[in-house]
Formats: C-alpha cells, sequence, structure tokens
C-alpha cells in the first residue's frame, strides 16, 4: 500500500522529470491530500468506476482549467500588477507578452492561450522591415518553445492572411516546434485561397495549424473567442472553470437493456451525476479559492467570471452506440451504418438538449449553463475512443469519414475535433486539400486537423510531438511527451489509417 | 435515349491524382486502346457484366453529395470519349445546373479521338489530361495496338484551343525511356505548346496483365533522368 509520503519521495527523486516537472508534481500531491468537494455517495462512486471523472484535476481547484487572459487589453492598458506601462511598440510588445504568459496560471502551469498572435503585433509592425520582423519573431517563437514547453500552449490566427501571420507561418517551417499549438480561423469570403494554401504547406512540414470554422465559432461564442489548448473554444477574457467527463461506454454498460432503457434511465442518471461533480468543483474554486476576486488578471480587468463557463465532456461514443447496437441484436458499427450513425446522433444531441437545460451555477459566460465538449483523450484511455471520433485503425474512407463525423459537431460549442492523416498525394495537390477544409466548414465542422503521414509529428489527442522526440524517452523536454508516449504505447494514435485518396492508377475497381 | 446513359466502371467522390484540387472522378467503361501496361485492363471492354448503367441525372445526384468538397469533376476511363455523346451530356448538364456549374470539368484520355468529338466536346470542357504511351508510331503500335497518329492531331488541336492542361508520360523502362526518344518527345510536345505541363507515371507491375508483369519497373535512377532530360529540353512545367 503507497502513502502519500510514498508518493512524494517517488516524485522528488524521479530522474526522468526535469526540476519544474517535480514541483508541479509535488503541488498536484500536496493539493490531493485534501477532501474533494462534497458530493453525493452515488456521485463518488462513478468517480471511481471513472464512468464519470475529473481528469485528475486535483482535489481543491484553486484556478480554472483553462483561461485566456485579454491581452489585447493589456497592451494597450499596461498593468500595474506587473508595473508594465502600455507597449509602444514591437520589442515593447513582444517582452510583455512574455511577462504576462510567465503569469498567467492553468491546470497544466502554463498558459494554453498565447492570444491571436497576428492580431495582437499588427499594430506594432507598421514601421519594421520584412527582416527584423522574422530575426524578432524568430526570437519570440523559440522563447515560447523553451520558456512554455507544453503542447498545449495554443495561438491563433486571424481569417485575414497578414504580414505577422504569413512570418509566423514561415518560421514555424524553418523551426519545426512543438509549441505553440496554433489554430488557424477559417472564413469563407474572408479568408483567401492563397493564405489555406500557405496554411496547408505548413501542416505538410509540421503538422500545424489546425483549421476552425470562425462562422460557427462566432454564431456560439461570439467574435471575441480561440482555441486553446486541446481545441477547446473559449470566450477571450473568460474560460472555463472545470472539465468534467462522462464515459459513454461505462455509462452504457453501467445500465441494462437497449436503446429505450439507455434513454429512458441510464443516460440521464449518469448525466446528472457528472452535472454534480461539475457543480461541486466550480462552487469551490469560485467560492473558496477566491482566484475570481483576488488574482490580478481578474483585478485589471482581463479576466472576468462572467465571461466563463465550464466544460462538460463527453467521449466513447463509439464504444456506446456498439454495444447497444450489439444489444439490439445488430453487428452495425460507428462509421460504417447509417443506422449506428443515426443512434450516435441520437445519443449526442439528447446530451447536448439535456445540457442546455441544466442550471450550472457561474456559467454566465454561456447563459448559465456548461458546454458540450467532445473530449478528445487522455493517455490513461483504455480501449475507448475519444469523443466522438472513429475508433483508430476502422476509419472508412475520407469522404465517409467526413459524412459520419461532420454531423456531431455543430453540437460542441466548446471543442471537437477529428484528426484525419492524409499521406503524400496531399503534398502534390494541396489545392485539393483546401478543397475538403472549406468543404467540411460548409458541411457543418467546426474544427479540422489533418496530420501528414510522413513527418516527423504526431497528433495525439490535439496537441502534437515529435516522433524523434519519442524515440529519445525518458529525457524529454517537453511535459507532453510523457503523455504522448503513453497514448502512441497504449492507444496506437500512430496507426490511424491513412487516406489513401485513390487514383486511376489504383482504381478500387482493380482491387475488387 | 442511349446517349443518356453511359457504362461505369467506377465512381469516386474524391480524387487528389485526376487533375487540379479536390475532384469527383467517372471512369467509363471501355477503351479503344489494349495496353499491355494497362493497370486497370478490366475497364479495356465495351460490355462487362462487372460495369453498372448510369443516366446523366444519377451521375449528378453522384456529385451532389461530393458538391461542397470538390473543384470539379473529372471524366476518365476505360477512354472518355469513347462514349462521348455521354460526355457531352454530362458536362452540358453540369455547366446548365445553377448549384454545379462552378465545376470546372475535365477529361481523362488517351487521345484516340478524331478531330470532330474534340469540337463538341471542348465548348463544355475546362481542360484535357492526355496521355501519350508513346511517340514513335510503330512502337505505339507494339504498345497500343492502334496508331497514335490521331493521339498526335489531339495534342496540337487541344493545345491551339487553349484547353491542354496535362500530358502523361508512362515511362517503362526498356520499352519507351530510351534518352533519344524522351528528347524526341520533350522536343515534339514544346512544338505543339511552348507551356506543356508535363507528367511523368513511373510504370508499375501491380496490376498489368501477365505478358507485361516481367517489365522493369522504374528505379530511381530512372526518374532522376528523365527529369533531368525533360529539363534540359526546356519543359518548365514538370510534375
Amino acid at each position: 500500500m503507497f502513502t502519500p509520503l510514498d508518493d512524494i519521495r517517488a516524485m522528488v527523486t524521479n530522474p526522468k522529470y526535469t526540476y519544474r516537472q517535480r514541483v508541479a508534481g509535488l503541488a498536484n500531491l500536496a493539493e490531493n491530500l485534501l477532501d474533494p468537494p462534497t458530493v453525493s455517495d452515488e456521485c463518488t462512486s462513478a468517480l471511481e468506476k471513472r464512468i464519470i471523472c475529473d481528469m485528475y484535476e486535483g482535489n481543491a481547484p484553486y484556478r480554472p482549467r483553462y483561461l485566456l487572459p485579454d491581452y489585447d487589453r493589456v497592451l494597450t492598458q499596461g498593468s500595474a500588477f506587473l508595473e508594465l506601462p502600455p507597449a509602444q511598440n514591437l520589442d515593447d510588445a513582444l517582452a510583455f507578452l512574455l511577462i504576462m504568459y510567465s503569469q498567467t496560471p492553468s491546470i497544466t502551469g502554463y498558459p494554453v492561450y498565447f492570444g491571436d498572435l497576428d492580431t495582437l503585433l499588427l499594430p506594432y509592425v507598421d514601421h519594421v522591415s520584412d527582416e527584423d520582423l522574422y530575426a524578432k519573431l524568430k526570437r519570440f517563437w523559440i522563447s515560447l518553445d523553451r520558456m512554455f514547453p507544453d503542447a498545449f500552449a495554443h495561438t491563433n490566427l486571424s481569417p485575414v492572411y497578414n504580414r505577422v501571420a504569413r512570418t509566423i507561418l514561415a518560421l514555424e517551417r524553418e523551426l519545426l516546434q512543438v509549441v505553440p499549438n496554433i489554430s488557424l480561423k477559417v472564413e469563407p469570403i474572408l479568408t483567401s485561397n492563397e493564405y489555406l494554401l500557405d496554411a496547408v504547406s505548413t501542416v505538410f512540414a509540421c503538422g500545424k495549424p489546425h483549421f476552425i470554422n470562425d462562422e460557427m465559432m462566432q454564431a456560439d461564442l461570439g467574435h471575441d473567442y480561440a482555441a486553446v489548448s486541446c481545441y477547446n473554444s473559449l470566450k477571450i477574457g473568460g474560460g472555463s472553470h472545470t472539465l468534467v467527463r462522462i464515459n459513454l461506454k461505462e455509462t452504457v454498460l453501467a445500465g441494462g437493456g437497449g436503446v429505450d432503457e439507455f434513454f429512458a434511465t441510464t443516460l440521464p442518471h449518469y448525466l446528472e451525476l457528472t452535472a454534480e461533480l461539475m457543480e461541486s468543483r466550480i462552487k469551490f474554486l469560485v467560492e473558496e479559492s477566491h482566484f475570481y476576486t483576488s488574482h490580478w488578471l481578474a483585478q485589471e480587468g482581463l479576466l472576468s467570471l462572467d465571461r466563463f463557463s465550464a466544460m462538460f465532456g463527453i467521449f466513447g461514443l463509439a464504444e456506446a452506440v456498439n454495444i447497444l447496437m450489439e444489444r439490439e441484436g445488430s453487428s452495425d458499427t460507428y462509421g460504417h451504418s447509417a443506422k449506428a450513425d443515426d443512434l450516435s446522433y441520437r445519443i449526442t444531441s439528447t446530451i447536448a438538449a439535456w445540457v442546455a437545460n441544466r442550471p450550472m451555477p457561474y456559467c454566465e459566460g454561456n447563459d448559465g449553463r456548461a458546454m458540450l465538449h467532445s473530449q478528445s483523450g487522455i493517455d490513461l484511455d483504455l480501449g475507448v475512443t475519444a469523443g466522438t471520433r472513429i475508433p483508430i485503425g476502422s476509419e472508412p474512407p475520407l469522404f465517409e469519414h467526413l459524412k459520419t463525423v461532420s454531423r456531431h459537431h455543430h453540437l460542441f460549442a466548446s471543442g471537437i475535433s477529428d484528426v484525419l492523416s492524409f499521406d503524400d498525394t496531399a503534398v502534390k495537390n494541396p489545392q485539393a486539400v483546401v478543397d475538403v477544409i472549406r468543404g467540411a466548414f460548409k458541411d457543418g465542422m467546426r474544427d479540422f486537423t489533418f496530420n501528414l503521414d510522413s513527418n516527423d509529428f504526431i497528433r495525439i489527442t490535439g496537441y502534437l510531438v515529435r516522433k524523434s522526440d519519442l524515440a529519445k524517452m525518458p529525457s524529454a523536454r517537453h511535459a507532453s511527451t510523457y503523455l504522448g508516449a503513453g497514448s502512441v504505447a497504449d492507444s496506437h494514435v500512430d496507426q490511424r489509417i491513412v487516406k489513401r485518396v485513390m487514383s486511376h492508377e489504383s482504381s478500387p475497381r482493380a482491387s475488387s | 435515349m442511349r446517349a443518356h446513359h453511359a457504362q461505369v466502371a467506377d465512381v469516386i467522390q474524391f480524387s487528389w491524382v485526376d487533375g487540379p484540387g479536390n475532384r469527383f472522378v467517372l471512369f467509363l467503361q471501355g477503351c479503344n486502346f489494349n495496353c499491355l501496361a494497362c493497370h486497370n485492363p478490366q475497364t479495356i471492354p465495351l460490355q462487362t457484366p462487372r460495369a453498372k448503367d448510369y443516366s446523366v441525372e444519377e451521375v449528378l445526384t453522384k456529385i451532389r453529395e461530393s458538391l461542397p468538397y470538390i473543384t470539379g469533376v473529372t471524366v476518365s476511363g476505360g477512354e472518355a470519349t469513347v462514349q462521348h455523346e455521354f460526355l457531352f451530356d454530362l458536362f452540358a448538364a453540369i455547366k446548365a445546373a445553377p448549384d454545379l456549374k462552378q465545376l470546372t470539368t475535365f477529361i481523362d484520355s488517351n487521345g484516340n479521338a478524331e478531330k470532330h468529338i474534340w469540337e463538341v466536346l471542348l465548348p463544355v470542357t475546362d481542360g484535357v489530361m492526355l496521355d501519350l504511351k508513346v511517340l514513335d508510331n510503330e512502337r505505339h503500335i507494339a504498345l497500343t495496338t492502334q496508331s497514335n497518329t490521331a493521339v498526335l492531331e489531339t495534342i496540337k488541336y487541344l493545345a491551339s484551343r487553349g484547353k491542354l492542361y496535362e500530358v502523361r508520360l508512362l515511362l517503362i523502362p526498356g520499352q519507351n525511356d530510351s534518352d533519344e526518344e524522351l528528347r524526341k518527345t520533350a522536343q515534339w510536345l514544346l512544338r505543339a505548346d511552348p507551356s506543356v505541363r508535363v507528367k511523368i507515371n513511373a510504370f508499375m507491375s501491380h496490376g498489368v496483365r501477365a505478358s507485361a508483369r516481367t517489365w522493369a519497373e522504374v528505379s530511381d535512377e530512372d526518374r532522376l533522368r528523365y527529369s533531368q532530360i525533360m529539363t534540359e529540353e526546356g519543359i518548365l512545367d514538370l510534375v
């Protein structure tokens, strides 16, 4: 039987962790010496069985899981806490931002949001030559990766192609860094073909950026939003208190019977337990940790409680559907049958309606409700598929894949994603990839992420690791690489079915 | 009303190798060549129980499923122009439909069709990708059973009308890839179209019939030599 002291000793002496990783680990162990926020026995039991899950955030939340400071505001108003005047030029702005990031908490200890860096920096580049801009941004970009070595740290690019965005994409192709994660906001008219081609060629080099559906995001979150961490879309100046998730596979297994019983009793029961857990954690954070009244980001108006909500995560949809189909006497599976796909949508739309109907305290950022999230997994998840994805290794061809998953996307305001693996035929025809991205957004996709099979990067759940870093384990500089190693070993994320979009030289008819 | 129906070997909703962007591709059944190096010999006969009958409307319905994702439609084969009446009807219907008219229409052809057929097709066709098996006519007959006279005429005609998107050379070691043949081919193509885009396809024995299965596959050195020669001769657009 391990005692907390044994855990502490193991953390202090573990040679594979850096100093900073040990400090973070010790803080987590200390926090967990406290009792968790009070919930019902039924809720505790569901948590212990991992039917519902608090993401191991810790027993006493004392900072929001994800927060998105209003960097635009702080650069123009300065900060009393940081003793910094408003930024006057590009050098000021870059130094200011690095200082800000070092003082921005999150669940990982590193900031999950660096700001929409192209829009943030544009006001400061008018009198900066292209050469200087490249050199200054390059130093800044290297600093991000070395000072905040966490693949969840995320920046966004605005829909309009501009000098800073162009420079950032060029730097990405040169530096091949894990940090920052990047999302490009794509608007059907404002975002030019030239910009998308530039971004797609950057994905070929380093797996970044993600592409996000700006119209859909703005409809759900308003103009000031960003995708952060592992594609969680949230309000700037706000964020998410916590992320609690429900394992739909375990939910189905916990109840008996078929589809009718699942919808009538099992599902609502566990949804309520998930909400109960979420509610208790939010109340502790807001009422007892005093974060929102004491932290300087809140005091200086860079965060406000009324722009926060909480993320209600689901995962294991594929297994839930397949088990229910089996109980109904069918061997149809998710991603390969219209009936199974229809059941999947009945499940997600039922959950969406339930969450939209359940009041949640301190969630004024979403009209007093939690926000639905398709949770893309953690390294401990075994035998259960991330979010609403199709199980790795059984993905259908691209067209069917997109049709299956895209119908769910509009329901998940706080984020959903599917990782599509492409082979080298994409490299010879980048316009085809642009076509597919634009088509996917017209068809209702929220987030489009693809992985090129042949580069050094691999998407785990939404964050990147370098295959060459995995080979160097143990001694990785990025904390997230450890999580990635677990996922490659256990969940075979390196075995996604690669989309070989067919050519007439290898027509399916020839092989059928 | 037969012209409104086609014998279809296959339909692909997304293709990244049959013209610009992401394309819907229709493979028509039946070819007027009988190439030893054909990768899909089952598409050569004009009639086969494996082919499916499609009307123009049925193809349009399929295209609409892919619509938000595609730049255009490519008709390949077999040989697309063997069923040229259907091909015209299909492309004319695409150009006439308000929701489809922005799609580009491309033909992937062996070029073995008379000028009057192209004259009818070109007003509804945005571009043609054309296979040139080999420039020398005797070699052409040996490899395909047919003369290449019509093919060469087609290349010149399409280039003069600005509709030649790409010429594809399927190069087979020892059969049509000598330095001399490659140089002559490049020079001939440049005379027909000074800005010609040339795509080199490397022969692979997978899928071909027994008589061609013993042919060597293209090596990395071969590939390098092909592109060097093409570039030296002045082909600027080489893929």
